[in-house]
């Protein structure tokens, strides 16, 4: 068994999972239950000014009979009386010592008001405080949450306040509705922070009720921009972790990152500290299947660190960052072809019509003969299971056409039936950035671009 | 008595369209004798879009609702599907039901009749070939007469096959959709009763005969006037429930799709025992598979190689099946080994009905017509055309080749109505010139 226990900025919690702020921790009672589930961590439900909500709040995306692959969110930060709380707070760290109890914090742009919520959170017990520069709506409306994460200025004021009064840890929590989150990063570092967490939700509408034509979710006819989450962003979250665990000033300042957006199991878990994260935080999954989840995150992230031979979180936090790159240093020589495994095919032609329309015409379908077959080819007349089974085609990439695309891999419904297989091109290594350093020429002009093509072997169909 | 499996629910209906994937050129639409377009339609229930689905479906099958019922999907699209060999195929027949069942529940019409042409066609039994013949002819704007001699229309859709498979309604809904294409379907008219040939010739363009098969063969037995037809057997099920007379031990004659179909209805109306005899074995037998399998759970027992000789009977009353043993001999004409009986072997099966469902007589209106025929079946071309010009055929009453069932008939009603459409625009085509 791995050892799951991190140490966070000074925040310790026996396995690297906490619930992110947002509603599965809005009370005290119901972290209670989480932690009696095994959650590591819970970030309580932002607290601060005061607010009042209002319902319909939440949307979702639904795709292909899956539900709820986003949600989306017009709920404003917790509308519970501070006091109350403030007392549940220190009621759940009381009760539970190791586990890691982080407050957000979101209270108008002032010192005072800043420093008044800070010392009421410290006096609780809590291990941590996290800082809500990310809500995209309502709150930003008031001059809060994503208002002050999108401007790096605001971002390392507001640190700044907070960090001259704060004793325990704290962590910045960005916003993704920025075209990088680096300088707000750099910013909050900057002022002192001890720690980042992103992502926050993603500026969204969900959709458009097509019986009413009433946005979703409804508000009395109205309806708007709400807060994005859940499996379908988990690829941008993390582009925006390794966009930070690339850049050499958060690298240098060695402060840990919470990682969230989209984390569903354990798998998603492993991508997420294998980009960087050291902490994760989880919403949209417990708010699809409750608290009984983390079960599968920590037996499932155990098995896999075993199987690796990892056998702390730190072994693996940061693994794959080496390898995230830009375009201009891709080996332009790397090659890979498509090939259809004829034993596992099933014969759907997904791949065929999906190279034939929209990639590169380089499958064909062949008959037990070897002969070139069109779709739709039969007669009319033929008919039955056995005729229709035993006349179907093979799908088969012509190898020398194929440019390793890899779509076909990505639409075949049957796991391992098309492998991506590397094969040597003849070309010398070769990056971009390498290639218009010795001919600046390519990058600008067709021909030049044609005759460097022809001399190295290029062809392009 | 009611349908076998119940409706798929919207939720059931949008998670199985999901599972679908959606194939390229699916091997089920070539599986499928009328090539319905499945990908399509299922894709179509996964996006709402459920008059586009039946349309689909009825574009390809106008007895879309009838197929998706009885159609023996096993060895057609759902036996083809990509997910069989290590998953579960697709309900495509559960599917196909939904989508069907939508717009006839409500009512909704998804063709238009063509604008009119002038040609007049007659069309001869108003079964799923005719019917099908007729309403595609009715879209391409034909007006189309169709003469049925029994009461309601829709051939053993409406009276053959058991209310487990396919409720009345069902097949009912079917016609009126092509009535409501402005087909005229005229019961009770029967060629050669009240129905002369040469009116017909005289009066129509064309002519599609879609008689269907006669009844049931005679077994040539002692006592086999007390054997009840398998046919009739299930039209009263379905016409007169009440009126069904079941057994308490019932013996079914025949191991064919109908005399299962007659097996299931006794038991499940009370027989207590209810056997198959047939002469050959169980690999000889006609039923599908998938019909044998589910006879033999609804408790059916079945002797084989056993062959009836004699009805036994004490004052108007079945005692007994008196029935001699067979074993298989040299290959017959039909290619399959010649059941012979074994000497010395009778003996009785104790009973109180007997049924018999082996197979119906060939259509007599081949001679009355003095039509060619092939194996005592109607003679047709590729083009559905029988030996006299303008007059087609197709469905039960042509099929020397292949298995008898609803979608080939459906097919041929379909690529007949085509043949014929050509042939009447090719005349329109001469007089304009």
């Amino acid at each position: 068994m791995a050892d799951l226990s991190i140490n966070f900025a000074g925040i310790k919690s026996p396995n690297p999972f906490w619930l992110a702020s947002a509603p599965p921790t809005n009370s005290g009672a119901q972290i209670h239950r989480a932690f009696e589930y095994g959650w590591g961590g819970a970030v309580w439900k932002t607290i601060g000014a005061p607010v009042l909500n209002v319902s319909n709040r939440y949307g979702a995306w639904h795709y292909g009979g899956q539900k709820m692959l986003a949600i989306n969110n017009v709920e404003l930060i917790s509308d519970r009386p501070l006091e109350v709380n403030l007392r549940e707070i220190r009621d759940v760290k009381r009760h539970w010592p190791d586990r890691a109890v982080i407050v957000s914090a979101m209270v108008e742009s002032t010192p005072e008001a800043w420093r008044d919520i800070i010392l009421k959170i410290e006096d609780t017990g809590a291990d941590g405080i996290e800082l809500n520069y990310g809500c995209p709506h309502g709150m930003s409306e008031r001059g809060m949450g994503s208002a002050v994460g999108q401007v790096p200025e605001y971002c390392q004021q507001i640190t700044q306040w907070v960090m001259d009064v704060a004793k325990i840890p704290v962590i910045v929590k960005l916003t993704p509705n920025v075209a990088s989150v680096v300088p707000p990063a750099r910013a909050a570092l900057a002022a002192g922070a001890n720690a980042l967490s992103l992502i926050n939700t993603i500026n969204s509408i969900i959709g458009v009720d097509l019986d009413t034509l009433e946005i979703i979710p409804n508000i009395g006819g109205k309806g708007g921009h709400g807060g994005y989450a859940g499996p379908a962003v988990k690829p941008i979250a993390l582009n925006l972790l390794s966009s930070l665990g690339v850049d050499p000033v958060v690298k240098q300042s060695g402060v840990p990152i919470s990682g969230m957006g989209g984390i569903s199991t354990w798998r998603d878990a492993a991508e997420f500290l294998l980009l960087g994260a050291t902490s994760l935080q989880v919403c949209t999954a417990v708010m699809h299947y409750g608290y009984r989840i983390i079960e599968d995150l920590i037996d499932g992230l155990n098995a896999w660190m075993d199987a690796k031979g990892f056998k702390t979180i730190a072994d693996v936090v940061g693994k794959s960052l080496p390898r995230i790159s830009d375009f201009k240093d891709f080996d332009l020589s790397f090659r890979a072809v498509a090939r259809i495994n004829p034993d596992k095919c099933i014969r759907c032609n997904l791949c065929y019509v999906a190279c034939n329309d929209t990639a590169h015409q380089c499958i064909d379908l062949v008959d037990a003969s070897g002969n070139l077959v069109q779709p739709y080819s039969y007669d009319v007349r033929s008919n039955g299971k056995h005729e229709a089974v035993s006349t179907r085609p093979q799908p088969v990439v012509r190898e020398e056409d194929c440019v390793g695309c890899r779509l076909c891999h990505n639409v075949c419904p049957v796991d391992g039936c098309i492998e991506m297989v590397e094969l040597p091109s003849g070309r010398p290594s070769i990056t971009w950035d390498e290639l218009t350093k010795v001919r600046p020429e390519v990058g600008t002009d067709w021909e030049a671009m044609q005759r460097y093509r022809e001399e190295v072997g290029i062809e392009i169909h | 008595m009611s349908e076998y499996h119940p409706p798929l629910t919207d939720h059931e209906a949008v998670v199985e369209a999901n599972r679908c994937l959606y194939c390229y050129d699916a091997p089920c639409t070539h599986a499928c004798p009328t090539h319905i377009d499945i990908p399509r339609f299922i894709k179509k229930i996964a996006t709402g879009n459920l008059v586009g689905s039946a349309r689909t479906i009825l574009e390809s099958n106008l007895m879309g609702a009838s197929c998706a019922r009885v159609c023996p999907v096993e060895e057609l699209c759902e036996g083809a599907c990509v997910l069989g060999a290590e998953h579960k195929p697709i309900m495509i027949g559960r599917l196909q039901r939904y989508a069907t069942d939508y717009v006839y529940q409500r009512g909704i019409d998804v063709f238009k009749p063509g604008a009119p042409t002038g040609k007049k066609v007659a069309v001869i039994g108003a079964g799923p070939a005719g019917l099908t013949c007729a309403g595609e002819l009715a879209k391409l704007g034909h007006s189309v007469t169709v003469f049925e001699k029994r009461e309601l229309p829709n051939g053993l859709s409406t009276y053959g096959i058991i209310v487990l498979r396919e409720p009345v309604e069902v097949a009912l809904a079917e016609a009126e959709m092509v009535r409501r294409l402005g087909v005229e379907i005229k019961t009770q008219m029967e060629l050669g009763r009240n129905l002369s040939w040469e009116e017909v010739r005289n009066n129509y363009d064309a002519v599609f005969l879609s008689v269907g098969l006669g009844s049931v063969p005679q077994l040539g037995i002692p006592g086999e006037e007390l054997i009840v037809d398998g046919l009739s057997y299930i039209e009263t099920s379905k016409m007169n429930p009440s009126a069904l007379q079941v057994g308490r031990e019932v013996v079914v004659i025949g191991a064919g799709n109908t005399a299962v179909d007659c097996a299931t209805i006794a038991k499940r109306l009370g027989a207590e025992r209810v056997t198959m005899v047939y002469r050959r074995t169980e690999k000889e037998m006609t039923a599908y598979p998938h019909e044998y399998e589910f006879a033999k759970k609804e408790g059916i027992e079945f002797r084989f190689l056993t062959q009836p000789v004699e009805v036994l009977h004490e004052g108007g009353k079945i005692t007994g099946l008196k029935c001699v043993r067979m074993q298989l001999g040299a290959p017959d004409a039909s290619g399959r080994p010649a059941p012979e009986p074994v000497p010395g072997s009778e003996f009785v099966l104790p009973c109180d009905q007997v049924v018999k469902a082996i197979g119906q007589e060939k259509p007599a209106v081949a001679k009355l017509l003095g039509l060619e025929t092939e194996k005592g079946f109607i003679k047709v071309n590729h083009e559905f055309e029988t030996s006299l010009p303008g007059v087609y055929a197709g469905g039960d009453c042509i099929r020397a080749k292949g298995s008898a069932s609803t979608v080939m008939a459906v097919q041929d009603g379909k690529l007949a109505a085509f043949a014929i459409h050509r042939r009447l625009v090719a005349g329109l085509e001469a007089a304009a010139d």
